[in-house]
């Protein structure tokens, strides 16, 4: 390939045109492209004519238009007349397809910065959504009683199948943390009691510790992350594929079709994993303490069935399936919310894992200060 | 390799296919598909809905790999050489226009086109500035400039992509139903901008349509591929299949008339 020559134009007065004459190569990606000054053109009368010489032009792309357009504005704005036809063909052409003037870009409104406007507005918005979101609790609640006398517009593939995607395959991640937890317990708590020779209550630890908040709270933290996104995930790329807008025009509810279903599977699985945490939780805490301890087996277990009574596991598994109908509605609703493109998939995802996890500890809270309160 | 842009017109094709069999795990897509994309041409892949055309650009392009035959580029094995090599002609050579546009949905459409170029070009941000208003210019949408794809219409947000796939002066432009979807106005002007740019650059077109007055104004060779058969039935430009190809099924595509699948045998 021949060496590039560099791009070279001169703009030439005659008596009754202007002559823009170039020269070298016109490549773009050569970074040489010069601008055509804007004004270039202030001496020349309006309604003269400029005109093209290229009989020194060589390679030339996009480059060669890229200056062409710039003088074309130019000219356009101080009211001359284009003659192309010295130009190649295909540039005049090309040329052609561009227009005289930039309309200026849509350009994103900066507004000013007014906190009390903002926070005002901030509150009313959170205000809407609190009542949206009981809105769209109401609508499915009536969709969930309406489902037992079977007149809700919900397939039961569908609920069958958000149940095995919320529940027997998330037994291993939920069995794993609540291991983790109820060891990690019992260890916390072998150090502490040993000091005092109260080693075998550490059975009592682990027990109410599990039962009454880690295990409901573990198995609710990861079915946020793990179901609650994926909720949102999916409703938001239906948006975005205009797939609830069809859904809708067909004439199926949102809420009952797909809402209805996924909320549904939460309320039934997450209450059954929050059992099966318990229980492996305390194997954890079994484990360890019969490793590090002078506890024999049957000496634990007879004080974790002490102290564990029935109501601590009605405590948790009434607060479990707060969270699960809270996760569930939370998460649809922020994938309903989301914008169209991929980016807004992301961020509806991510949202729904934070509000989750952030509402189910501020949940589990409230539910303190009322067992407290009540005396359980 | 000499500039492509001073070959002349018998030179061996820019592409050939010989032989490929296209097919995703068992389903096979196309067999013994031949064809030859002559440099500065506009190589129109026509057939029906489900033939595979979309499946043969994509097979072009880099993105599925033939089961069998070969594909020559320049004279290159194209699916023999290594990935490096493929991601080298793609990003030197190809410019490709998805049929959805396929716009990076987190970037505005300014920087979906000015994104190959700071990746891929020396050049400062001034002159990428001023090259995405001139792609933008060419297609009529440097308005859009600051605008995000979710906010484009399915016309506009078209002819954002070509933008895109002119942003490094490809030699050879894939186009995936280019004007489907857009008005008949939009869609001549679009017309317009190929031949003008197949004119000015020196690129060469291989478009995939099904848009026959896109097809009939533009394309100067072609093939017409088949579903049921899975292979080429017809070799030429869309007029002289229009005009002269004997096969049924070309002659209803082409005249939109009506056509029964497998009513009749094949020529």
């Amino acid at each position: 390939m021949a060496a590039e020559a560099h791009p070279t134009w001169r703009l030439i007065y005659t008596t009754n045109r202007d002559v823009l004459s170039l020269g070298g190569d016109w490549i773009a990606q050569s970074g040489s492209i010069p601008q055509f000054p804007p004004d270039c053109l202030a001496e020349s009368a309006a309604g003269r004519t400029i005109a093209f010489d290229t009989a020194g032009l060589g390679r030339w792309d996009t480059g060669l238009i890229e200056f062409l357009w710039d003088a074309k504005r130019t000219a356009a704005s101080a009211g001359l007349r284009i003659d192309g036809s010295g130009l190649p063909d295909s540039a005049r052409k090309l040329l052609g397809l561009l227009p005289d003037k930039l309309t200026a870009p849509g350009s994103a409104l900066r507004r000013r910065f007014r906190p009390l406007y903002e926070l005002g507005g901030k509150t009313l918005s959170t205000l809407a959504e609190l009542g949206a979101l009981a809105e769209l609790l109401a609508v499915t609640t009536r969709g969930a009683a309406r489902s037992l006398t079977a007149r809700a517009r919900m397939r039961a593939v569908d609920l069958l199948a958000n149940i095995r995607d919320a529940g027997p395959q998330a037994l291993v991640i939920v069995g794993v943390v609540n291991f983790l937890v109820g060891a990690i317990l019992a260890f916390v708590g072998a150090v502490q009691l040993r000091k005092f020779a109260a080693d075998i209550f550490v059975a009592d630890l682990v027990g109410i510790a599990v039962v009454r908040e880690m295990a409901a709270v573990m198995t609710a933290i990861i079915m946020s992350g793990r179901t609650g996104a994926a909720y949102a995930a999916r409703i938001a790329t239906m948006r975005g594929n205009e797939e609830l807008d069809a859904l809708s025009v067909v004439g199926i509810p949102v809420t009952d079709y797909i809402v209805l279903p996924s909320v549904l599977a939460l309320a039934v699985t997450m209450p059954l994993l929050y059992l099966y945490g318990c229980f492996v939780g305390m194997i954890g805490g079994f484990a360890v303490a019969c490793a590090m301890l002078d506890i024999t087996a049957l000496g634990y277990l007879h004080q974790t069935l002490a102290a564990v009574p029935l109501d601590q596991f009605a405590f948790g598994f009434v607060k479990t399936v707060a969270f699960a109908v809270m996760i569930g509605v939370t998460s649809c609703r922020i994938g309903l919310l989301a914008g169209r493109s991929a980016a807004d998939v992301g961020l509806a995802a991510t949202k729904a894992v934070v509000v989750g996890i952030v509402g189910v500890i501020a949940m589990d809270a409230v539910f303190a200060v009322i067992a407290d309160v009540v005396g359980i | 390799m000499s500039d492509p842009r001073l070959a002349s017109a018998d030179d061996p094709p820019l592409i050939a296919l010989r032989d490929i069999t296209l097919a995703f795990g068992p389903k096979v897509i196309q067999r013994d598909l031949s064809l030859d994309v002559r440099r500065g041409t506009i190589f129109a892949v026509m057939g029906g809905s489900g033939c595979g055309k979309s499946t043969v650009l994509k097979a072009m392009i880099g993105l599925l790999r033939p089961r069998e035959g070969r594909f020559l580029m320049d004279g290159e094995d194209y699916w023999g050489g290594s990935e490096q090599r493929r991601t080298e002609i793609g990003r030197q050579r190809f410019g490709v226009l998805f049929q959805n546009a396929a716009l990076w949905s987190a970037m505005t459409v300014g920087m979906n086109v000015a994104l190959p170029m700071q990746m891929f070009t020396a050049l400062d941000a001034p002159s990428i500035r001023r090259l995405v208003m001139l792609k933008l210019g060419l297609v009529g949408m440097e308005h859009a400039i600051d605008q995000l794809p979710s906010e484009l219409s399915g016309g506009m947000r078209k002819r954002a992509g070509l933008a895109r796939a002119l942003a490094l002066d490809p030699d050879i432009l894939f186009l995936d139903e280019p004007s489907a979807g857009l008005d008949p106005i939009t869609a001549s002007r679009l017309d317009d901008l190929i031949v003008n740019l197949r004119d000015g650059l020196g690129a060469t077109v291989v478009i995939v349509s099904h848009e026959l007055p896109s097809l009939f104004a533009i394309a100067d060779d072609g093939v017409f591929l088949d579903a049921q058969t899975k292979t080429v039935i017809a070799h030429g430009s869309p007029s002289v299949l229009r005009d002269s190809c004997p096969d049924p099924q070309v002659q209803a595509f082409m005249q939109r008339k009506h056509y029964d699948v497998g009513a009749e045998g094949k020529v």
